[in-house]
């Protein structure tokens, strides 16, 4: 964990209630995908916990969904401005499990972490499938990139505007067999991966948090591992540990 | 040089700042960041007799400047603090710990001060009577002086290290409740647990909090506790250790000038991890900006 002043270099929309923010600053306490940054804003007591999309040697870029106040604000936060950042926050993703073609599951605003994922799979020789799951054309994002990243892409949406119609289970039938899964997204659609998928793999959570990292036992939940903090010991599970 | 040097019951603290239970775990995390060795001392996370889970999720409730919890007490038991949680904090922490020790019953408060009584990095026990975030037990002992005193009385039968009762805030009477643990034979008063508040969300118009209701910390609530740690110097000869809110070296002197020996920090570790780290940094030049050469003459010094 760092916590440094981070200076936003742009912050866009780009879906809807979707925004893009690149940060610019020390980047080498990130040490696994799925980590996340823990985002001081003024006005706001807590910090706000968001996932790093991707990241490089100075730069981290996060993709997150206006909410509620606090991810309000920082929509609005432009260019230069300065943010008190904690970084390299949880465990992140093992890829060291993935096998040739793991599949990735994002739903929403749980697709971003996958993103960094993705490019660590491809680069130690994997070919990822991915399948993103939004409601509706107007809410969808990164499918192009993860495209580009030369993964294979499935994108589903509830109400049928893009893609196949549906959840993101109904697209396993689509994407063929697969050596390992990783996922991100609403716990609804967890528990249809949970009971969908053939393979072990690991999913990443969200829970409301006081600190982050891993001092006030403000997101603690049970596995069948014992008691874990989502910010600290998580926020990636692995299927095995879960207990609904 | 100015010497922020103060005494809890005949022990020796190297500054007054300690972070405060539950919002510091058992310390050892810390010690990756910066030498936790710097610290006054540690309180550690409350510790009962057996192992719990704590309350469901969400526990955590923004509010403008401070927060709700509602851990409800998770912790490992007090065998397994003994065998492995405060034997990790020994490796990295060499000076004298505060147990925070919470409990069901008089009996259960009683068990689970004796055992962690013989731990040698012990130095106080900080018995919590006051937690909101647990039912027929915590904070149901301090907020009623018989059974303060009852709980302060059955832990003494079976300590020999100095006893500090922590005190709830929601009360009526702080001075009464203070004065119940100083006659059953407290060596010391350790306030202000957390206030108890609740937070509705808009959108589902349904409380934040899976318990309904926590206790509400931070900066919001540092004029309570500094009201609170006034009382109590007034009504106790006993040293204070005093808490709410803090969050700056001016806070801490400010908590002192009202009354308190020591001061403990506890929503501020959970923004800034290095709060405590720069409150002791920023201390000498804030006590030099106020013309105080040291910290144990400004005690109750506003009375």
């Amino acid at each position: 964990m760092y916590q440094g002043i981070y200076s936003v270099v742009s912050n866009i929309k780009i879906a809807k209630d979707v925004y893009k923010m690149i940060l610019s600053g020390e980047t080498s306490s990130i040490t696994a995908p799925g980590q996340f940054v823990n985002i001081k804003l003024d006005g706001y007591y807590l910090r706000r916990p968001i996932s790093i999309c991707d990241y490089d040697d100075s730069t981290i870029t996060l993709i997150y969904k206006v909410v509620g106040q606090g991810t309000e604000l920082m929509s609005k936060l432009e260019a230069y401005d300065k943010l008190d950042v904690l970084v390299g926050l949880g465990n992140g993703f093992d890829v060291s499990e993935s096998g040739d073609s793991p599949l990735l599951i994002g739903g929403g605003v749980g697709v971003p972490p996958l993103y960094n994922l993705c490019k660590k799979l491809i680069k130690k020789g994997a070919k990822p499938s991915v399948v993103l799951g939004f409601n509706t054309a107007e809410e969808v994002f990164a499918a192009e990139e993860f495209e580009k990243l030369g993964a294979k892409v499935f994108v589903t949406t509830v109400d049928g505007s893009i893609g196949t119609k549906g959840f993101v289970t109904d697209a396993f039938p689509l994407v063929g067999d697969y050596s390992y899964f990783y996922t991100c997204g609403p716990l609804p659609m967890f528990k249809a991966v949970y009971n969908a998928t053939s393979t072990s793999g690991q999913f990443s959570f969200e829970e409301r948090m006081g600190c982050g990292f891993g001092a006030c036992m403000g997101c603690s939940c049970k596995t069948k591992y014992g008691n874990k903090r989502i910010c600290k010991d998580g926020p990636v599970l692995v299927k095995e540990e879960i207990i609904w | 040089m100015v010497n922020t040097k103060v005494t809890l019951s005949g022990i020796t603290l190297d500054n007054p700042i300690i972070p405060a239970s539950g919002t510091f775990g058992f310390g050892y995390e810390f010690a990756d960041l910066y030498d936790i060795n710097i610290l006054g001392s540690i309180s550690c996370k409350g510790t009962t007799k057996e192992p719990r889970f704590g309350n469901p999720t969400p526990r955590i409730a923004e509010c403008t400047n401070g927060l709700i919890n509602s851990v409800g007490l998770q912790n490992p038991g007090i065998d397994k603090v003994m065998s492995e949680e405060l034997p990790k904090l020994s490796e990295v922490y060499k000076k004298p710990v505060i147990a925070n020790i919470s409990g069901f019953s008089v009996d259960e408060y009683a068990y689970t001060c004796e055992k962690i009584n013989s731990h040698e990095q012990v130095g106080i026990i900080e018995v919590n009577i006051s937690c909101p975030n647990v039912h027929n037990g915590g904070m149901s002992f301090g907020t009623n002086a018989d059974s303060a005193f009852e709980v302060t009385k059955a832990v003494k039968a079976v300590t020999t290290k100095p006893v500090y009762i922590k005190l709830s805030p929601n009360v009526t009477d702080i001075a009464e409740i203070a004065k119940a643990c100083e006659a059953a034979g407290a060596d010391g008063i350790s306030l202000i647990n957390t206030l108890m508040g609740m937070r509705i969300d808009l959108k589902t118009r349904k409380p934040v909090i899976a318990n309904k209701m926590g206790g509400f910390s931070g900066p919001a609530i540092f004029p309570v506790a500094v009201r609170m740690v006034y009382q109590v110097y007034d009504a106790v000869k006993i040293p204070i250790i005093g808490m709410g809110g803090v969050s700056s070296a001016r806070d801490v002197i400010e908590m002192m000038l009202a009354g308190a020996s020591a001061v403990q920090v506890g929503a501020a570790n959970l923004v800034d991890p290095y709060a405590c780290k720069t409150i002791i940094e920023e201390l000498p030049q804030v006590m030099e900006q106020f013309g105080i050469n040291s910290l144990e003459e400004i005690i109750g010094g506003s009375h």
